[in-house]
Formats: C-alpha cells, structure tokens, sequence
C-alpha cells in the first residue's frame, strides 16, 4: 500500500496546482510591496527593479513600531492569564463529579455561542465609566474573559483523557491538590497548553473589531487598526501600503512557523475529548 | 476557578444581560435615562428594509462560507493525508492563510478585485477578457466576492480539523475495505464519512457561528457597499451604534443576531450529534 504511483504523482500534480492558485494573491502582496515608485507594470508581472525602500516607509508612516509594541503586550499579557486561569478552572470541572462542576462548565459553553456583539455596546460603557476606555490594559481583561470559554472547553477535553493516575500517585507522596496540579498535572498539559497558546496568539494579533471600538482615538493602536488607519491615509500608494501590510503579519507568522505542529496535534487531541 | 469567572462574567455575561436589557429601551447612549419600551426596538427593525436585506445578507453568506469552505477544506484534506511527498509543506502552506489578520486578506483582495487590478489582468492575460467584472462595485456580486475571500482563508482551517479526524482512523480499516473490492468513493462513503463524524461536527458549528458573525472583511472592503448590499448583521450593530448612535436599536439587532446564533447552532449539534451517534 506504500508504493508511490502514477496516480499519486497525479495526485501531488493537482494539489501542487491547487497550492499555486492559493498563493496568487500572497504573490501580488509581495511583488507590490517591492515594486518602485513609477513602476507602472501590469500588477501581475515581476517588479521592474525591485527595492526595499517601501518597508522603510511604511515603518516610519504608520507609526508600526509602537503598533507592535501594543500588540505585543495586548497579546502576550492576555495569552498568559488565558492559560492560567483557563487550565486551573479546567481541573475541577474534569475531575469533580459533583453537580456545580456540571454547571459551571455548561455556563462557560454557552459563553461558545454568544455573539459578542451583544455585550461590545454595555461593554463599552462600563469601561467608560470606569475611564479605562482607550487603555491597552483594558483590552486584555476582554480578551482573557472572551477566550477562557474556547480555552476552558479545550483543556477540560484534553483532562479528561488524561490518566488521573499521576495526580493520585502525588497525592499519596503528600502533595496537596496545588502542588499536584503545579508540579505533575499542569506539565502533563504541555501539548495542549501550546495549541492554546497558538490559536489565541492568533485571534488575540488579529482582532481588528474590539480595538477599533476600545481603543479608537487613543492614539495607542494595536497593529490591525493602524493598518486600517494607515491605509485609509496612503490609499493609492499600494506599494508603501502594502509593505505596511507584510510588516504587521510578520510577527504572527514567525509565531506560526515556530509552532505549526502543535496546531494538527491540537485539534486531534480536542476531537478525541 | 472563581478568577476564571470573574474575567468571563464581566466580559461577557454581564454585558450580554445588559445587551437583552438594552433592546428593550429607548437608549441613545448618552443620555442617562433610559425607558422600557417594551418591543418598540423590535418592531421598528420589521419596518427597516435595510435591517431586514441585511437578516437575509447574513444568512446567505453562512450558508454559502460553511458549504464551500467545508468541501474546499474536506479535498484539501483528503489531498494532504495521501502518500504525496508535499504532504507536509502543504498542510503548513494552506492554514496559512488562516494566520494572517483579516484586515490585511481583506485589503490585499479589494486590490485584487479593483477594475484595473490583479484579478482582472490575469483574466486579461490569459484571454479571459469578457470575464472581467467590476467584482466589488457590482451590487449582485460584491457580497460574492467577499464570501470568496473568506473561504480562501479560511479553507485551511477547516482541512486541519478534518485532518486530524481522517489521522484517527486506523490504516487497517481503510485497507480491509479496499481488499473487500471498495472503490475509493465508496470507501469515504461508508469508510470514512462515519468516522469523520466529530471532525464533521466542529466544522460545521465553526464555520456557521463565524459566517453569521462575519464583520472585518466586509468592513475593510465595502463597508456595507454598494447601496448595502454587503451589510451584514454585524456591520448594522456597528454602524447604528457608533455612528447613528442609535444604541438600544442597535442591541436589539444584536439580540436578534444571538438568536439566530444559538438558535442555528443548537439544531445543528442536535442533527449533527444525532448522526454521530447513528454512525458510531
């Protein structure tokens, strides 16, 4: 069965063929971004005499260094209190049998479903009124509360099939449910604490909705609303916008590229749970 | 486990109680006063053509995004789980797209469907010039094309569930049916289509909730253009509050938006769990 035939050559021909029409428009982003000013050619040909000065540009125009910062610090702030508090809250619910455990997790998975387009207008009161409006900090106690549900529901599946043996094994050396959950539990979570940390990295990076909103006139943006604001003010120099564009995608690819695996794995391990 | 909650109900549960208490009022969102008006917001929206096109907007690109975006993602998937030697370079190339922010995707593409951009000289190039569409000014095309980017980026995601779901098949099932003389239609039919049931289940509620949610592409793009034929469910919450400040009719779209939310998604997991159990 492990042979490699004609019709699986036939096969890695169409999916390659298919992976070309997938990367057209990554192409265009890229040959414009280097493309130089006066370069006229047909936007689907090569750039004339490609250069690097629309990075430079676009850096200094759109104010993208403390975008970044922001962004970082929004996304690394919420990530880490997403894991902590999500795997903590996931032990009880996937061990206790008792009827609380039972409801409180139904109440996080009805936090699945709700739109949170019902709660963005009082949401956005309430933090006027507290004068933490346009204040990054702010934006990570929303996306912590947003993103336990999701986060909660993957670490309690994951528990589940995880053997309560080693914790009991702790307990009788003497480690109280803290300390087991520390030093044996919370390390035996690793691959699905770096599927967490992956795919809220990514929702938390890109977010564009709630900034917008949250954020808006503050003047500390984080990097998908300055990309926004910086398009609307440079709308017909494609080539500095868009090299703009790649900038601000850099940071979330690396973090990507750096932890493609664990994201298959991820969801394997959430599908059997 | 209190911590956890404590974030989450003061983002999200008691906003969202405020939110279905709001729809009920006669907010405008400065003033401090608000007066229960029973259904007033909720009548006012069956009078308001726009609200309502944009009921049936949103609708239709669920229902378009989860169809095309599961088949997409169920070939791809079924694609990168055979022997090919690409597999793997593939399978981190197709959810890349679902990685980068929405806000560029959906820039990149408006210049790609510019009448003089890249889409159109590429049908120009290869002689396709009676093709050539005005793809986002066209008012029966413009929530098409935006329908299009989504499933382009997010294609990949749905192949990495699917993915996962076709790795947990044992390779023994698969062979033992092809001995027994099943073609490969056959053999995803009854081999294959069971036990990919959970994989099923995710993607489906997946790719519904965030259909029916759909905001930063339309946004980034048309912004509800031409004449509100993008407007969608979300964009109207956005656009009554913030620059209507309409705020209590726009938390009354917002109610409606979670109905049909809930509403969808739990008769869905209910058929859908029906036919994993059948199939089990």
């Amino acid at each position: 069965m492990n042979r490699y035939t004609w019709r699986t050559a036939g096969l890695e021909a169409v999916m390659i063929a298919v992976a070309l029409v997938f990367a057209f428009p990554v192409y265009v982003l890229v040959s414009m971004a280097l493309r130089a000013e006066g370069d006229d050619s047909s936007p689907i040909a090569l750039p004339n005499s490609p250069t690097f000065a629309n990075f430079g540009d676009a850096w200094q125009r759109a104010g993208l260094g403390p975008a970044i910062g922001n962004s970082l610090m929004v996304t690394a702030g919420s990530v880490v209190l997403i894991v902590a508090l999500a795997a903590m809250a996931a032990y009880p619910l996937a061990r206790s049998t008792r009827r609380w455990s039972k409801s409180v997790f139904a109440v996080f998975m009805l936090g699945l479903l709700l739109p949170f387009q019902l709660a963005l207008i009082p949401l956005y009161q309430t933090m006027r009124d507290l004068g933490i409006l346009g204040n990054p900090l702010a934006l990570i106690v929303f996306y912590t509360g947003l993103q336990l549900p999701f986060s909660v529901f993957m670490y309690t599946g994951f528990l589940r099939s995880l053997d309560p043996g080693y914790e009991e094994a702790a307990r009788m050396d003497g480690a109280g449910p803290v300390r087991a959950f520390f030093s044996v539990v919370f390390p035996l979570m690793r691959p699905i604490t770096g599927t967490v940390v992956i795919l809220n990295v990514i929702f938390v990076w890109n977010d564009f909705l709630t900034p917008l909103l949250y954020l808006s006139g503050s003047g500390r943006q984080t990097i998908p609303v300055a990309l926004f604001g910086f398009i609307g003010q440079y709308v017909s120099q494609w080539p500095m916008v868009f090299a703009g564009l790649i900038i601000g995608v850099i940071p979330v690819l690396i973090a990507y590229f750096a932890m493609q695996k664990r994201i298959i794995q991820g969801f394997a391990g959430g599908l059997k749970g | 486990m209190l911590p956890a909650l404590a974030f989450f109900a003061f983002t999200v549960l008691v906003p969202s109680v405020q939110g279905g208490w709001f729809a009920f009022t006669d907010w405008d969102g400065i003033s401090p006063v608000k007066h229960f008006v029973g259904l007033d917001q909720f009548r006012k929206l069956l009078d308001d053509t726009a609200a309502r096109d944009a009921v049936v907007t949103t609708l239709l690109a669920a229902v378009a995004i989860t169809i095309v975006q599961n088949t997409i993602g169920l070939l791809l998937a079924l694609g990168v789980n055979s022997r090919i030697k690409s597999r793997n370079v593939l399978r981190v190339f197709f959810f890349a797209p679902a990685v980068i922010t929405p806000v560029v995707t959906a820039y990149l593409w408006k210049y790609l469907y510019a009448p003089d951009g890249a889409l159109n000289s590429l049908l120009g190039a290869v002689g396709l010039d009676g093709w050539k569409q005005d793809w986002l000014g066209d008012p029966d095309l413009a929530l098409w094309s935006v329908v299009a980017v989504v499933i382009w980026q997010f294609s990949g995601y749905s192949m990495v569930i699917f993915l996962a779901g076709l790795q947990s098949i044992p390779g023994e099932i698969y062979e033992a049916a092809a001995i027994d003389g099943a073609g490969p239609v056959r053999r995803f039919w009854y081999v294959v289509r069971p036990m990919l049931a959970p994989a099923i289940t995710i993607n489906l509620m997946l790719s519904v909730i965030g259909g029916l949610k759909l905001f930063d592409q339309v946004w980034v793009m048309t912004q509800g253009g031409p004449g509100g034929a993008t407007d969608t469910l979300s964009t109207v919450i956005y656009k009554q509050a913030f620059q209507f400040n309409q705020y209590a009719y726009s938390t009354a779209i917002a109610v409606i938006l979670t109905v049909f939310v809930i509403v969808i998604s739990s008769v869905q997991y209910r058929y859908l769990s029906r036919q994993e159990r059948n199939s089990a």
